[in-house]
């Protein structure tokens, strides 16, 4: 049975930096080469973040950020609409601004919109930067194979007591708390700090996301010859820095 | 002694480096240079007049007019113009010449400690976009840090494009800012107010944050662009002059202008220099028509989505076959994300062939983009693959080190 969608790229103008919007376009193609109808929306963070399916939130600088957390508090329709089961994907500042509490410019607490059980500080040390190479917790999410994705922020995530890590970092660093730890899962909301962008690199993913904002249906096969392509090379290049992490 | 010693080291290195064929021989001998005296970029623009060109996107390209447009006075002009743009390229420059004029491409990463070394009396501020985000995080940090650099400098002349409001927030407690109406397509990074973190707005020729007032500054010269294509620059003083280039494309105009009001707050009447301007036929291989075996192709360079953005409205309109090429290497930063901020759905008219050492991301990229393509991992061979037998010019673009791979391909 097909079914209309409706995916929302939540605030492009604030959360655009690093190519996250690719997710809803991602999303959005998977869902229609299966004869679903799709609505994709670009929501500007000066309208009313209008209903929807599945939200998006991508990447951003520190400053925006502030504003789009602020923004997203004020307008309530993220919340809502996680509560009764919408669908969310946070990316990277995306995810720290649906945690609790998240770190402004100068590394002051402001709150997030509060849909995952995390908090974000300034981290001591270095940005985190590059590769990552997550193996999902199957217990948390369901059998997924290997995330792929690249990493570029300055925040520590830590995880509450009741909430689920994405994985478990194999290369890179997510959320950096010291525990392994990458990305948080609660519901239908997941949290992550893989650009790609993630659901580009990784289909099953993707389609885990549509399967649920579907009613947990069963999804045709595409042909995903070119991502299957990427994934392999991504891998392989993962692969080999671990071996030469080991042996340093 | 030890500043010559180590210019005469910068120069030694460099003819060697030539001489061996390890390339332009711009960056070793300014390395060795700069490791016998860390003081050799000051101490080599000392008793120079020095003009600083940034920016994210037409550094090389303003670079190479501006310095033609200051050889219109008739004096020596030095420039770094193979595109090594951080110190080591600024003294292998200099240590190479006596001329009193320098024009010096600087990466904007590196604008605050050149700008202090040099004591440079022109800066030329083009654009801020995002590029290299794993090398330089945050474009909001980079105007930051020209802000802080450029107070410090009360003596050096600013030309900054008022379009760009990052731009305009890191020109913006300089003493002197002469500010042009350069235009600015890609506006995506500069929505959220680096005053305030306010909303900035857009309209057709202005822009203003409702949040704290920071606005577009009055500019003194500005570019008009006529219904033909034909482009002016308008001064609000009354003058006017075509902009006239063998250089394609409405970014390369907007790059004259500015660089014809640096010329003229470095002394050099704006007019002449854009006159001067006209005679630039290619810069650093860009735009390059080359032969492949029998293929011809036509060589652009487009590193981030300012900047693709830009060429996809000089190249959407033709049906020749196309080639994109993407590496991931240093010079280019490490994440090819940023091909999902580029609107290649635009191309779906035309026949593209994906190569260079991350033509898996691009591709992946172009199917849900529906742009129908091909693959080929080797750039050149994708060339003559595309252009299929027939005797079409294929446009190639590849972002800057696949640019300079095709370029430099036997």
């Amino acid at each position: 049975m097909t079914r209309s969608l409706r995916i929302a790229v939540v605030y492009p103008d604030l959360l655009g930096t690093y190519g996250d919007g690719g997710n809803g376009l991602v999303l959005a193609r998977r869902a229609e080469w299966r004869g679903h109808e799709v609505a994709l929306l670009q929501a500007v963070s000066d309208r009313p973040l209008p209903e929807a399916d599945i939200y998006c939130l991508g990447g951003g600088e520190d400053g925006p950020q502030v504003r789009a957390a602020r923004t997203l508090i004020d307008d309530g329709t993220l919340a809502r609409r996680a509560a009764e089961g919408a669908v969310v994907l946070a990316v990277c500042a995306g995810f720290q601004i649906v945690g609790r509490t998240f770190p402004g410019a100068a590394g002051d607490p402001h709150d997030g919109v509060g849909l995952l059980g995390v908090e974000t500080v300034k981290p001591t040390g270095p940005r985190a930067v590059g590769e990552v190479l997550v193996e999902v917790d199957p217990a948390a999410f369901g059998p997924l194979p290997p995330l792929t994705g690249f990493e570029n922020h300055g925040g520590v995530t830590a995880l509450l007591e009741g909430t689920a890590a994405l994985g478990r970092v194999v290369v890179g660093v997510g959320n950096g708390a010291g525990d392994g730890s990458e990305g948080a899962v609660q519901g239908h909301v997941v949290g992550t700090y893989l650009h790609g962008p993630v659901l580009a690199r990784n289909p099953a993913l993707a389609d885990q996301l549509l399967s649920w904002a579907l009613g947990d249906v069963t999804l045709d096969c595409l042909d995903d010859e070119a991502s299957e392509s990427l994934r392999e090379e991504r891998l392989a290049t993962v692969g080999g820095k671990r071996r030469r992490r080991r042996r340093a | 002694m030890r500043p010559q010693l180590a210019s005469a080291t910068t120069r030694v290195v460099n003819a060697t480096s030539r001489r061996l064929g390890r390339g332009q021989g711009t960056v070793a001998g300014g390395r060795a240079g700069l490791r016998l005296d860390p003081r050799l970029l000051e101490h080599l623009s000392a008793g120079r007049q020095v003009a600083l060109v940034t920016g994210t996107n037409g550094k090389t390209t303003t670079t190479r007019l501006l310095t033609v447009g200051l050889g219109a006075s008739g004096d020596d002009v030095v420039s770094n113009e193979t595109g090594s743009n951080m110190p080591p390229g600024h003294v292998a420059a200099l240590a190479g010449s006596r001329a009193r004029r320098a024009v010096l491409e600087t990466d904007e990463v590196y604008l605050p400690r050149v700008l202090t070394a040099t004591g440079a009396s022109v800066v030329l501020l083009l654009n801020l976009s995002r590029d290299q985000l794993d090398r330089t995080n945050e474009v909001r940090m980079i105007a930051g840090s020209w802000r802080a650099a450029l107070a410090a400098a009360p003596h050096t002349h600013v030309v900054a494009n008022a379009d760009d409001p990052l731009v305009v927030w890191g020109a913006g407690v300089a003493r002197d800012v002469h500010w042009v109406g350069a235009g600015l397509r890609w506006q995506h990074d500069a929505v959220g107010c680096p005053s305030c973190e306010g909303r900035i707005e857009f309209t057709a020729a202005r822009w203003s944050c409702a949040g704290c007032g920071f606005a577009r500054p009055e500019p003194e010269a500005t570019l008009v662009i006529a219904a033909d294509g034909t482009a002016r620059g308008e001064w609000a003083d009354g003058r006017s002059a075509a902009v006239r280039l063998a250089l394609p494309g409405r970014f390369n105009r907007s790059n004259a202008l500015m660089a014809a009001v640096a010329a003229e707050a470095s002394g050099v009447d704006a007019l002449r220099a854009l006159a001067a301007m006209e005679g630039v036929e290619e810069v650093a291989g860009r735009f390059t028509v080359r032969s492949f075996g029998d293929v011809q192709a036509r060589l652009m360079l487009a590193k981030n989505p300012a900047g693709w953005g830009e060429l996809l409205d000089l190249v959407a309109g033709s049906k020749a076959p196309l080639v994109v090429s993407i590496n991931a290497r240093i010079a280019d930063g490490a994440d090819p994300s940023w091909l999902w901020d580029v609107p290649y759905e635009r191309l779906t008219e035309r026949a593209v062939v994906a190569t260079g050492d991350r033509y898996r991301d691009l591709s992946v990229r172009l199917h849900y983009g529906g742009v129908t393509h091909t693959t080929e991992p080797d750039p050149v061979r994708a060339v003559t693959s595309a252009a299929g037998g027939s005797d079409d010019v294929v446009d190639v673009i590849g972002n800057y080190t696949a640019f300079y791979d095709l370029l430099g391909a036997p």
